[in-house]
């Protein structure tokens, strides 16, 4: 699996690192950062809820 | 010659005493076509909005907008419109992208969740406090006067850096707004302007005098007019009172009929879904014709989505009635979706966590002083919630 996300898309409501923090984060103005493109076992079904909660549809999960 | 027939024409939802939230309506409507045909108490057309994909397709399409002066956009009532531009200057939530962004972007910084975890101990002693007052006042209370209602409120103040001595009176000019069954159009209008007046000389201050709030650092960005800050200002105070203090008082209802969930910090995506206090909030118009469901939705035609409706979709959620902490279903639409979704929502969520953790841990004894059917929901405005949360311990 990989993930992408679309800074410019993005406003901030944070959904996707409240569900996978291990992989999302938010910089100083609040727009999305990966913290990995690659997520862990673990992560992935919270990182397939992120790409489905984010209400601006900045998060792009690959299912490679 | 054959006509196809046309879309089903429903009533407005009937919100009554006896059923505030209609979700037997809504699951009627959801089983017909989805998109329903409806007429607003003033005679004015509407599509009603019921399904959950539907309503996330509705809130995220490119044509279908949030901004009151279009032609058509649905105005569900006197004190309940959107205000425009040119009456309050700054109020982004009636704005399309790209314009709406530069409102939204100088505001994410500050409620990110780093920012509001960072809050928690301040919530937390707001809460305390409203907790002392109903301990020291005796063993009854009205538990949305006294404490739903005012902990939002005092949270947003501080958070805008409202001095102390001032804090009684923003919340009392917030009361008087929310209060729709007991007062005047004009007492509201008033409140409003004197929130107003009271808000444009915090700014004027902070201006000359910087500190670590909200305000002083939107003024540092130089990103909006004055008079764009004061709307933005009061668009965060009226977005996160009524709305936090409905979630806040359904939630204890629902808590005391649930006891064994008391004390988790699960509840809080349940309690939002379940109750969807913000049903008819999201109010659109479509700006050239488009198609939702298979439905053509013409240029002009409001739209609304009934974000409750949406969120007891039995697609998007098995037994979607039932209060279930361990659904494993996380797609609730409580704070709506697409670029508007609630700018706050991760505050709500803090607020909402503490106030129940701190008054069931402080007040164990607390239950009802009225039997459940007795209680006064909101069914008359565009929220559903509790006019008043009688309580004892």
């Amino acid at each position: 699996m990989r993930v992408t996300v679309d800074r410019d898309q993005c406003v901030g409501a944070g959904q996707c690192v409240l569900n996978a923090p291990d992989v999302f984060d938010q910089d100083d103005d609040g727009v999305v950062v990966l913290v990995t493109d690659e997520p862990g076992v673990q992560d992935r079904d919270a990182v397939r809820a992120a790409g489905d909660l984010c209400p601006s549809r900045s998060v792009t999960v690959h299912e490679d | 010659m054959t006509t196809s027939p046309g879309p089903t024409v429903v009533d407005f939802p009937l919100r009554t005493p006896e059923e505030p939230l209609p979700l037997s309506q809504y699951a009627s409507h959801r089983e017909q076509s989805g998109l329903v045909r409806s007429y607003l108490p003033n005679g004015m057309p509407i599509w009603l909005v019921t399904r959950h994909e539907d309503v996330r397709a509705v809130l995220t399409h490119p044509k279908i907008s949030a901004n009151p002066d279009n032609e058509g956009f649905p105005n569900v009532g006197a004190t309940m419109g959107v205000p425009k531009q040119d009456q309050i200057p700054g109020w982004f939530v009636g704005l399309d992208s790209p314009e709406h962004d530069r409102f939204r972007k100088v505001l994410i910084p500050e409620f990110t969740v780093r920012r509001v975890r960072d809050l928690r101990p301040a919530v937390e002693r707001t809460v305390d406090e409203r907790i002392d007052a109903l301990l020291a006042g005796g063993n009854t209370a009205d538990l949305v006067e006294d404490f739903a209602l005012p902990v939002p409120s005092l949270v947003i103040s501080s958070l805008l850096g409202v001095p102390s001595a001032d804090r009684d009176f923003f919340e009392s000019r917030t009361r008087t707004l929310v209060a729709i069954r007991t007062s005047t159009d004009e007492q509201r209008a008033t409140a409003t302007r004197e929130l107003l007046r009271y808000i444009n000389r915090l700014i004027a201050i902070k201006d000359k005098w910087r500190g670590d709030d909200l305000i002083s650092r939107l003024l540092s960005t130089g990103q909006l007019s004055h008079e764009e800050l004061s709307g933005v200002l009061l668009l965060l105070l009226i977005a996160g009172h009524e709305t936090t203090a409905n979630n806040i008082g359904l939630g204890v209802v629902t808590l005391l009929s649930n006891p064994e969930w008391i004390g988790s910090d699960r509840v809080v995506e349940e309690l939002l879904r379940l109750h969807s206090v913000a049903d008819m909030v999201a109010l659109r118009v479509a700006v050239d014709d488009v198609e939702i469901a298979g439905q053509r939705i013409r240029r002009g035609e409001g739209i609304v989505p009934l974000i409750a409706a949406a969120n007891h979709d039995t697609e998007a959620f098995g037994c979607p009635h039932a209060f279930n902490p361990e659904r494993t279903e996380r797609r609730h639409i409580a704070f709506g979706y697409g670029v508007h979704q609630c700018l706050g929502q991760n505050l709500v969520r803090v607020e909402m966590e503490i106030a129940y953790r701190r008054l069931f841990e402080r007040i164990p004894t607390l239950e009802l002083a009225v039997p459940m059917d007795e209680l006064a929901f909101k069914y008359d405005g565009i929220l559903f919630g509790l006019h008043e949360l009688p309580v004892r311990w």
